[in-house]
């Protein structure tokens, strides 16, 4: 190799480097965009619920408050019945529903990946087959209000969401994964199954149940439509289906003030209702930030397929 | 003699101990059957209340439903509803505007969720990665009633931020809750900002897979980031994606009902682009109450939806690979 065929090499190796260096660079300025545009709207109701009203109404709404101002927070806070009740139904549903499914999952996926049970066949495919079909929402319906009759019942709340087919088929991927000795040990040293099932595979799993409670109780926390389908009683109305409500009295309230017949009486500002949303919204953020991990673990575990 | 018996003497008892050992096995094998059925039957019942007896409830769709008579004590009205529902031009918009915009955010949501798959790909070994993953997962986590809220801020027609915006640059500010034309858009890209980030994750663990070695010898033979990615990267993942797709493609029916109802707000003057069969059939159950009706479109949406899962299915059964089973089953 001459020393110029030399210097040249190096150089193309200096310029590989340094657009490889470029090429890194502008790919963290899209993620770090693209990180910002899914932070950006969450940012925008907070900074909206510190705002002044009136600066709301005349300058719009910004990342950044016009003009700051809690009054929002004191408002919601001087008359907390409505919003701590909903919280009350929301932190119930959630705490009561999340340990519920998965003391009915769990076993079932359990159940099901044993190897030696003889109904796994038949109970897999009765199970996993409705997977494929759904009634959909009015025979559902039907059943809850007409048969099961627990509309405007917390029951209505917590129903729903205890058996996700989809979970079950991750659970039980997760249980016939364990080891088979560990199992087969305790048999031997005389243990049942279900206290195997407590004592070794429950403990053994549980950073799969993690991410089903940690899923269950988002879908719990997050859920609007059922109330929006059986709660009537604004005692029972959950968090986030309260939020809904105000919104649309809101739209109501403003579509009858343009008519001209304005009888505006108790609606939220603009502001409070998003210190509403801020407040509804923060302890599902805080679950999700703390325990992302267990998330980006479903992944692998299949949850989002 | 003496010793014969002895002899005989002892197989019984080898043989009886032997029968009591089987006997005892069998006993344990089916009392562990037993607390595994135990085990099963409460979620099972659920199964079985939710999953299975609502079935019936699509008799409702083939009568005339009042509520006091039930399901099957409600007259029999044959194909009526049916003939109702497609004579309404509601329902076939409803039907064209559920396809027509799952196919949007199906397409648009594979392409994105593609390409954030290989920037993180690319830069997989920085520290950051697990900052951009949490943040492009998070909001799939905030409820549709929520991202109304802010869809609302960005979009108020008085103060929301675009209408701002759009003010301070001198041009005239839209309308946008009745602007119908301008929602398959708005809604394309509030479903992607909702989905990209999972989306992404299912293409980000195909790529890792990838023999690093492969990147290594096309880099030798001089090839670039962008032919790495045609050449070795997509056609490694075209299995997924194709899968994926096909999937999506079975589900095409079904629209989000979050999305639909809580970011447009429900608001009529948007149905044109807007209205899909779920919240068509949530109106005609809960609005106007015609349960019959909406028995009919759900009917139609779920057979329909049936053979589509069912067909497309099938496909991905016949490219999956045997290692690989992606099937749903």
């Amino acid at each position: 190799m001459t020393y110029s065929q030399r210097l040249r090499a190096q150089k193309r190796l200096d310029t590989d480097s340094l657009m490889n260096w470029l090429a890194r660079f502008s790919v963290h300025i899209v993620l770090i965009l693209l990180s910002l545009g899914c932070l950006l709207p969450l940012v925008l109701i907070i900074s909206a619920s510190f705002t002044d009203e009136i600066a709301l109404t005349r300058f719009g709404y910004n990342l950044i408050p016009a003009q700051f101002s809690t009054t929002a927070y004191e408002l919601i806070f001087r008359n907390p019945t409505v919003i701590l009740r909903a919280y009350a139904v929301t932190v119930f549903t959630t705490i009561f529903g999340t340990i519920s499914a998965l003391a009915l999952m769990a076993p079932l996926a359990y159940a099901l990946s044993r190897p030696d049970f003889i109904l796994r066949k038949p109970l897999s495919l009765f199970v996993f087959f409705t997977m494929l079909f759904s009634g959909g929402i009015v025979p559902y319906y039907i059943l809850m209000t007409q048969y099961l009759r627990v509309q405007n019942t917390l029951f209505a709340l917590i129903l729903p969401y205890l058996v996700v087919v989809y979970y079950v088929l991750i659970l039980r991927t997760y249980f016939a994964a364990l080891p088979a000795e560990l199992i087969d040990a305790a048999r031997v040293d005389g243990a049942g199954e279900f206290r195997i099932f407590i004592s070794i595979a429950l403990p053994l799993a549980k950073p799969a149940l993690a991410t089903i409670a940690l899923l269950t109780a988002l879908n719990y926390w997050n859920d609007w439509t059922t109330a929006l389908y059986f709660i009537r009683d604004s005692q029972l109305y959950p968090l986030q289906y309260m939020l809904y409500i105000i919104q649309s009295n809101a739209q109501a309230m403003q579509l009858q003030a343009s008519v001209g017949n304005i009888s505006v009486g108790e609606i939220p500002t603009q502001t409070a209702r998003m210190a509403m949303a801020v407040l509804a919204t923060g302890p599902a953020a805080l679950m999700f930030l703390i325990f992302q991990r267990y998330l980006v673990r479903g992944v692998t575990l299949g949850a989002f397929k | 003699m003496d010793t014969t018996l002895n002899q005989s003497n002892r197989t019984t008892s080898v043989a009886s101990s032997e029968r009591n050992r089987w006997a005892m096995i069998r006993g344990h094998k089916f009392r562990r059957n037993l607390v595994w059925l135990l085990m099963s039957l409460p979620a099972l019942l659920w199964i079985l209340v939710f999953k299975y007896l609502t079935l019936f409830g699509a008799w409702i769709a083939f009568t005339d439903f009042k509520v006091r008579r039930g399901v099957f004590g409600s007259d029999f009205v044959g194909l009526d509803n049916f003939r109702f529902l497609f004579a309404t031009d509601t329902a076939v918009r409803a039907t064209i505007n559920t396809i027509a915009l799952n196919l949007l955010f199906i397409s648009g949501g594979v392409i994105a969720s593609m390409l954030i798959a290989w920037l993180l790909y690319e830069i997989y070994t920085s520290r950051l990665t697990k900052f951009y993953q949490t943040m492009l997962l998070l909001p799939r986590f905030i409820s549709w009633v929520v991202v109304g809220y802010f869809v609302y801020a960005l979009l108020a027609t008085d103060n929301g931020l675009i209408n701002m915006l759009l003010r301070n640059f001198g041009l005239e500010p839209v309308s946008w809750y009745n602007t119908p034309q301008a929602w398959p858009l708005i809604l394309l890209l509030t479903s992607l900002w909702s989905g990209m980030g999972i989306g992404s994750l299912i293409y980000l663990s195909g790529m890792l897979a990838i023999d690093t070695q492969l990147f290594e010898a096309a880099r030798i033979d001089g090839a670039n980031k962008w032919q790495q990615f045609i050449y070795i990267t997509f056609p490694i993942i075209m299995p997924l994606l194709v899968i994926n797709l096909l999937l999506s493609l079975a589900f095409i029916l079904n629209a989000d009902f979050g999305l639909f109802f809580q970011v447009t707000r429900n608001q009529p003057l948007l149905y044109s682009t807007t209205d899909v069969l779920d919240t068509y059939i949530y109106r005609s159950l809960i609005v106007t109450q015609n349960v019959s009706m909406a028995a009919a479109a759900q009917f139609y949406q779920s057979i329909v939806g049936f053979v589509l899962v069912i067909f497309f299915n099938w496909i991905v059964r016949r490219i999956e690979r045997a290692d690989e089973p992606l099937a749903l089953f």
